[in-house]
């Protein structure tokens, strides 16, 4: 099949033209080596199939960045058949930089330009003719969006596909032309592909370049030294950038014939940057738009409707919810209206997902196979691929708002207004969305970081996201402040929720900052950034995104978590000697004898040995969670029902199989005498441990170092631990907070002077 | 008159003279197309102060002051 790349600036239009061409074909890969999404689907309009492969958003093919390093491997190593260049024509210069390196490798180029009716609505001309002309390859003119020109793009990239091209330098007119000659000379009598691609990027001393040809490089230093510039001196990055640039105004200004010259006209997205970054407003803008998607996909009183109007809950109405029509109710609305992303989760985990899985359920049961067998089909595969089924909705939610920010321009903005407080962490304003994100899911959240180009920054981000509490912890925090709420009588279980939520967030900041001064010291990455204008989200785009992630997850639940739970399954119902259990004997369970064997070392969180002969029930569901978050609280109903067996607890008017869990953990608090800092020292530790599985396995990937990866265990380890003893402690006896207080200022103090140390020993 | 980047207040304008700094900033900076000759807009500062946002070519970067410094312009 042939091959086709699609490379291009970020905001050229890109992705919409990938859509565009490929349709559902597309799937999300990994790139070999990296781990960069690649997108890859199949054009079917052209004589034959036409496969296309969507290069990473580039500005160059220089060797700081991995997108720009993958882009220029795959054109090299993969040797595509044809390159589509998308040019947004309303950025012509900026953008034909990133085409003067793509002609000088010898593979067919056609340009896409794009985005021009922008250009000649703001009554500017682009002669395209010209720009063909001047550029020596074939250039459409085509809209992405409205998917115009893309079948004639086709036909002509086809048609340069057939025959070879060789590549071109936009510097061959410059002092410079006959040094690159002579490398290219050189390089081609090595047999070298490419030449005059190799021969440049040498020149520049490209690091990649230079660590490839090392017997080339004495002899090109040699070429060098007979070359000097006024300007630049031997600076020849410097000065081949500079000549590009000046190649392309000298060439293409004329191109382009603008229709009030010099006059800086207020376009719609000055005006909406004027309001959106305003020195006063910005930031309180910022909130408000944060707190509205959070309010819009997870709260249960819409516009605090319910309690401002006092509205009647749905029983108090006198409507029966166990009818089809009372459910389908009861998913919009019950003592106040739910929020669009509640009532989307009611509506999927209620009626679609619980009455699907309760028809496979029985089916199951009636087949008549043996019990642990039924168990294991119901209980371990069934219910395990429901769980993760139900976060489907909170996520994608989420994620549409986060693709609505991130296609209008403001996301770029809100890097924007945050840079300086986050360089305070040692960390880019960039580093704020993956984070953000994790309040969402840590999965996404992590492969998001590729946008951080340095690799410290990376990590340290990765390693602090699950501590932004993401959408399966909320049950564990919403069960176990329930609980106290109601077994202790004290507090209020929304300020228990929000704290633990700000312990996670404290709890991040105090990480990287710790990591950024000790194992991963580095200096804070620069930030250069296009503010690409404001428009409005394409709803396909958003569409095709939504798609791509809700393919990403269900494939995760069929495989690693549903491996995971049933291998919890087994542990959980079978003991050391493999006689099937039932869930009220749990206490005999694999799990449970290895969570009694461990559970001392929990006490300084205090929910070790001081909770005596049923302490173990919260070790095994820490132990539970390490596999998915969601399985914390399935535990405590299963441990729960348990314990009833076992420790004869006397629970009436407990509903312990109570979806909610909040039963659950009340009667684990009767049989454990476990105290409230302890649970909430519980919660904190769920917080901040080892995330899911999944999350575990992107991590690994993301961060692509098993030296890394294994400190990011450890650091998930020790965090929670920490953070689990300082809650316990602090909480049940209040003046340890000194000690801690004390612990931190020496921690500091030592840190502080051993990088003072390190700096002056360097200076 | 010759000034860094950094020092600009909103609106004024300056053409590139040099540019310097680390390598990996200086090259960004070309890449981003702050070469000599180009003509760069102060547009404004953000909330708290930094990063700035400039244009250029037609279109809005954003950098920090201490990415700023290392572009020396005339105006």
């Amino acid at each position: 099949m042939l091959k086709f790349a699609l490379a291009g600036n970020p905001n050229s239009g890109k992705t919409t033209l990938f859509n565009g061409l490929t349709g559902s074909t597309a799937h999300v890969g990994n790139w070999p080596g990296v781990t960069v999404d690649k997108r890859e689907g199949v054009y079917k309009k052209c004589a034959e199939p036409i496969a296309i492969v969507d290069l990473p958003g580039i500005y160059s093919l220089s060797p700081y960045t991995p997108e720009e390093v993958i882009a220029r491997n795959y054109v090299l190593d993969e040797k595509p058949d044809c390159i589509i260049n998308i040019v947004d024509a309303t950025n012509l210069e900026r953008n034909l930089y990133l085409s003067t390196q793509l002609l000088e490798i010898d593979v067919p180029v056609v340009i896409a330009l794009n985005m021009i009716d922008a250009v000649e609505r703001a009554g500017d001309k682009l002669d395209e003719k010209a720009l063909e002309e001047k550029l020596g390859v074939p250039v459409v003119r085509i809209s992405a969006l409205k998917e115009t020109g893309i079948k004639q793009l086709m036909d002509v990239a086809y048609k340069a596909s057939k025959s070879p091209r060789k590549g071109s330098t936009a510097l061959k007119d410059t002092a410079l032309s006959h040094l690159i000659g002579d490398v290219k000379i050189a390089l081609d009598g090595q047999g070298v592909k490419n030449p005059l691609f190799h021969a440049v990027k040498l020149i520049e001393g490209d690091e990649i370049e230079v660590a490839m040809h090392k017997d080339t490089l004495k002899m090109v230093e040699e070429f060098k030294k007979t070359f000097t510039d006024d300007v630049f001196g031997t600076d020849f990055e410097a000065l081949i950038a500079d000549a590009r640039y000046k190649y392309i105004s000298k060439n293409f200004d004329s191109v382009l014939s603008k229709k009030n010259k010099g006059s800086m006209k207020m376009t719609k997205s000055d005006k909406a940057d004027k309001v959106l970054t305003h020195k006063i407003w910005g930031i309180p803008i910022f909130l408000v738009i944060l707190f509205a998607i959070f309010h819009l996909t997870f709260s249960e009183d819409f516009l605090y409707l319910g309690a401002i109007f006092g509205l009647p809950s749905l029983e108090e109405l006198g409507v029966d919810t166990e009818t089809f029509g009372g459910q389908l109710l009861a998913c919009f609305y019950d003592g106040a209206v739910f929020s669009p992303g509640v009532i989307i989760n009611n509506i999927w985990n209620e009626i679609i997902v619980g009455n699907v899985l309760g028809w496979i359920k029985t089916g199951v049961e009636s087949i008549g196979m043996a019990e642990w067998a039924v168990g294991l089909l119901n209980d371990g595969v069934i219910e395990g691929v429901g769980a993760v089924l139900s976060f489907l909705p909170p996520i994608l939610v989420l994620f549409l708002f986060f693709s609505i920010l991130e296609d209008s321009g403001y996301m770029a903005r809100i890097a924007f207004i945050l840079d300086r407080m986050f360089r305070k962490f040692g960390l880019s304003g960039r580093a704020f969305l993956p984070m953000i994100m994790g309040f969402g899911c840590s999965v996404p959240a992590m492969i998001n970081t590729r946008t951080l180009a340095d690799d410290k920054e990376r990590a340290a981000t990765i390693r602090v996201i699950p501590f932004f509490s993401c959408g399966a912890k909320l049950p564990i925090l919403t069960a176990v402040a329930g609980a106290i709420v109601a077994a202790f009588g004290i507090g209020n279980a929304d300020v228990i929720t929000f704290s633990m939520y700000l312990i996670g967030i404290v709890a991040a900041i105090v990480s990287v900052l710790l990591m950024r001064n000790t194992s991963l010291k580095g200096d804070t990455p620069p930030f250069i950034m296009e503010l690409p204008s404001y428009h409005a989200p394409q709803f396909k785009n958003l569409m095709a995104h939504l798609w791509d992630k809700t393919k990403h997850f269900v494939k995760k639940a069929f495989t690693i978590i549903l491996a995971s739970t049933i291998i919890i399954w087994v542990l959980t119902h079978f003991s050391f000697n493999w006689t099937f259990l039932a869930d009220e004997e749990i206490n005999q369970s694999i799990l449970a004898q290895v969570s009694m064997f461990v559970q001392p070392l929990f006490t300084p969180l205090g929910f070790g040995s001081q909770l005596g002969e049923f302490g173990w029930v919260f070790v095994v569901a820490a132990v539970a969670g390490l596999i998915a978050k969601e399985n914390v609280i399935a535990t405590f109903s299963t441990l729960a029902a348990c314990l009833v067996a076992v420790a004869s607890l006397n629970v009436e008017g407990l509903d312990i199989e109570a979806e909610e869990g909040i039963d659950a953990v009340r009667a684990m608090i009767t049989a454990t005498g476990i105290t409230v800092p302890a649970l909430l020292s519980f919660i904190a530790f769920n917080m901040t441990t080892i995330p899911c599985f999944a999350a575990v396995g992107t991590a690994k990937a993301e961060l692509n170092d098993n030296k890394l990866y294994k400190g990011t265990l450890l650091f998930w380890i020790v965090a929670s631990y920490v953070v689990g003893a300082m809650v316990f402690t602090i909480g049940t006896w209040w003046w340890t907070a000194f000690i801690w207080a004390a612990v931190i200022a020496i921690v500091c103090y030592v840190i502080v002077t051993i990088n003072k140390r390190s700096a002056a020993k360097k200076a | 008159m010759i000034k860094t980047l950094d020092l600009f207040a909103p609106n004024e304008k300056g053409v590139v003279k040099s540019v310097g700094g680390e390598g990996r900033i200086k090259r960004r900076l070309f890449d981003m197309g702050i070469t000599p000759g180009a003509e760069i807009t102060m547009r404004k500062k953000a909330p708290l102060g930094d990063p700035i946002e400039v244009t250029l070519r037609g279109y809005e970067l954003t950098l920090r002051k201490t990415e700023a410094v290392c572009v020396t312009m005339e105006v």
